[in-house]
């Protein structure tokens, strides 16, 4: 699905990924673990198409085609999802026109129809119900005045409604206590299946133990020094990222 | 919310001004130049009483002797209103009793506004005033409303039919010598509508005149009367929209209300016209005087989307005479390229218990200029008076600029007044958060700025808001590169 060849990445002139290589089949869960400062966020932006991150060498294959040269909105088209973690305010925009925007907008990129009221609303109620999500909240302005936990409970929510082909889980745990946690994870289980794949970054092994992974990368200094199964994550959370360093 | 994608993507399609075009209509023309002559004969040809004549002349007089102001935030050239024709009225003189009887070169103007009479007629109630240039040429659902004494025609034919009405109340809410320009509106003005519901009477349906300018080089000067009595209750829109042309055209109309004791009066206006060039050249002058006066209990609501003009200068008004009276501002202001807007209001307490609200968003983009004056008055004697007023920018690029004036001046401690400012920039986390989501850059930009306009666009009966929000979209193409 997502094949990552010798990616090098730089932010204004500062190499920051150093030749990546990662390989996500359908079906799969893979989580990118690392200290601060690793490169974790830098790989997310990377695969988003966020143009302040310059590719100076590699290439991302998604599905088989070469995306780097796709703008962000391209990459949303063919089915790549980020889960942010500083997910941006936008006033003035509920949380329900933003989805209908955004579902819309996707639908008619691929040439298909808008999808009717009825069925988006209809969808809406199912995926908010999945992730405990009040009515309430559907009507607020997206991200104005939300607390850390419900941020990123509507980027799960965004990704229900969208179904994409890959989504990259940037720090979803942070900022979230283990009630909502377990909410979140219990969503992103649900959603998951033989042909779609997840990218779970993260700082902590926390989110996945109720999230299991089927593969664990430890990413040092713009590489992925180590890479094993769930029990590498255990393995970190006991000896630290020194120990890989 | 309420468009569709599919007219969204439309729109976003259309790049230059969609209603930059000239329908050829034969005009009635007067040469040009301003003089004592030309005022005797446009009032003359519109076959007024004497009264008028007079009142008019004696606003010209007062307009000879002042000057143009300059106190506003924009920059443009002076007209020189000795090379302005004052008068322009399709030819045909016949008042038309059916659609069929219009110029069909006109009902295809219509079409291409999207505002076909035929439409209007079976959509949603609108009764539709249409002027095109000077000259009302089609009234619709008169019957309706005349069986509920209320009477929607042109001020002409008011000044001719309706003639103490028009006596009694023309010029008490802006008077001829209150500005340069409403001075020039009180000698020239050509044609508008005038509007009056009788005591206790709720208007059924909502009121509406489309404005055009169309016959080059013509000034328009517009005036609008509209009369509430009392516990009456009418809402009016107000749309624009005018073709494109080299040299700068010149607008300055003057809108009076009068909400008489309970009554309130609704008046919307989406401003759409012809902005200039993406160099700067051309575009309408809009230089508006629009003032209501709110007697006991009453309420008026000026709510305005801006989109157009090279030069906007107005400030739709208040005066709250009345006891326990309600003003009510709502405004969004585009400006994009070189567009230059001066827009707020001015609410003026003078009764006991009297309330106003003032929400003012401003949008700039390109390298247009976007400013708010407003001023909140409370009197010495309007105790327990209330204002609140909240002015928001939202900017667009580094070239722009928006500018809050308020002045606030209060004689009475009993009085309470909030004034809350925010600037805001679209950043470029928000549209790479839309991007991805599979939003593209405009549609984004569409969206954020509708959100940042939502307050205000509620304010608007549902078909204005869908036909503002459509604005909003083309004002900003191709702001953000």
């Amino acid at each position: 699905m997502l094949t990552i060849d010798n990616l090098h990445v730089s932010v204004e002139g500062k190499a920051i990924l150093n030749g990546i290589n990662l390989d996500v089949r359908a079906g799969e869960v893979h989580a990118i673990m690392g200290p601060n400062g690793s490169g974790k966020s830098t790989l997310a932006a990377a695969i988003a198409g966020n143009e302040s991150y310059e590719i100076v060498k590699g290439d991302i294959l998604f599905k088989g085609e070469n995306i780097i040269e796709l703008s962000p909105e391209e990459r949303a088209h063919r089915g790549v999802f980020i889960s942010f973690q500083y997910p941006v305010e936008i006033p003035g925009v509920t949380v329900t026109n933003f989805i209908k925007t955004s579902i819309n907008s996707n639908l008619k990129a691929r040439g298909e129809n808008e999808m009717p009221a009825n069925k988006m609303l209809k969808k809406i109620r199912e995926k908010a119900a999945l992730l405990e999500i009040d009515s309430k909240f559907l009507s607020r302005s997206l991200n104005e005045g939300f607390s850390g936990g419900e941020k990123k409970r509507n980027e799960i929510f965004q990704m229900a409604m969208l179904e994409p082909s890959i989504s990259v889980l940037d720090e979803t745990d942070s900022g979230l206590d283990i009630d909502a946690l377990k909410i979140v994870a219990k969503g992103v289980n649900k959603l998951k299946n033989k042909d779609n794949a997840v990218i779970i970054i993260t700082h902590y092994q926390r989110l996945l133990d109720y999230i299991i992974p089927d593969y664990v990368h430890v990413l040092n200094e713009g590489k992925i020094a180590k890479s094993g199964n769930k029990e590498l994550a255990h393995e970190l959370e006991e000896r630290g990222y020194d120990w890989i360093k | 919310m309420a468009y569709t994608e599919e007219e969204l993507k439309k729109e976003l399609e259309t790049k230059e001004y969609e209603y930059g075009f000239v329908t050829k209509i034969d005009a009635d023309t007067f040469s040009e130049g301003l003089n004592e002559n030309v005022i005797r004969a446009i009032s003359k040809r519109k076959e007024e009483p004497n009264w008028m004549t007079e009142w008019r002349l004696k606003a010209f007089n007062s307009w000879k002797e002042m000057e143009e102001p300059n106190w506003s935030n924009v920059k443009y050239k002076k007209p020189d209103f000795q090379k302005i024709s004052y008068y322009s009225a399709p030819k045909s003189k016949d008042k038309y009793e059916s659609l069929d009887e219009v110029d069909p070169e006109l009902l295809k103007t219509f079409e291409k506004l999207g505002i076909s009479i035929s439409e209007q007629k079976k959509l949603t109630g609108v009764a539709v005033d249409i002027v095109v240039d000077s000259v009302s040429v089609a009234t619709t659902f008169r019957d309706t409303l005349s069986k509920k004494g209320i009477i929607f025609c042109s001020i002409s034919e008011a000044i001719k039919k309706h003639s103490n009405l028009v006596k009694k109340y023309i010029g008490t809410v802006v008077p001829q010598r209150d500005n340069f320009y409403s001075a020039l509106n009180s000698a020239v003005f050509s044609d508008g509508s005038f509007c009056y519901i009788p005591k206790g009477v709720k208007c059924p349906m909502e009121l509406s005149t489309y404005f055009r300018i169309n016959q080059a080089g013509t000034g328009q000067f517009e005036r609008t009367l509209l009369i509430a009595d009392e516990g009456s209750y009418v809402s009016y829109l107000e749309g624009c929209t005018a073709p494109s042309r080299d040299e700068n055209q010149l607008h300055a109309a003057v809108v009076e209300l009068i909400a008489l004791d309970n009554a309130e009066i609704k008046y919307s206006t989406v401003q759409n016209w012809y902005p200039g060039n993406k160099a700067g050249k051309g575009g309408v002058y809009n230089f508006v005087t629009k003032r209501g006066i709110c007697h006991k209990n009453s309420k008026i609501s000026w709510t305005q989307v801006e989109t157009g003009s090279a030069v906007t200068w107005k400030y739709p008004s208040c005066i709250l005479k009345g006891d326990n009276s309600i003003g009510e501002f709502y405004s969004i202001a585009v400006t994009n390229n070189y567009q230059q807007a001066d827009t707020g209001t001015k609410m003026i307490h003078i009764g006991k218990n009297t309330k106003s609200t003032i929400i003012s968003k401003g949008i700039s983009a390109g390298k247009s200029q976007n400013s708010y004056r407003g001023l909140v008055k409370i009197n010495s004697n309007a105790g327990n008076s209330r204002n609140f007023s909240q002015c928001d920018s939202l900017l667009m690029g580094n070239k722009c600029g928006a500018h809050t004036f308020p002045y606030i001046e209060v004689k009475n401690n009993t009085a309470i007044v909030e004034h809350e400012a925010s600037t805001s920039k679209i950043g470029e986390d928000q549209i790479f958060y839309c991007n991805q989501r599979g939003i593209d850059t405009e549609k984004a930009i569409a969206l954020i700025v509708n959100g940042f306009s939502k307050e205000v666009l509620n304010k608007l009966p549902m078909e204005f808001a869908v036909e503002a929000q459509k604005l909003l979209e083309i004002s900003l193409e191709g702001s953000v590169g």
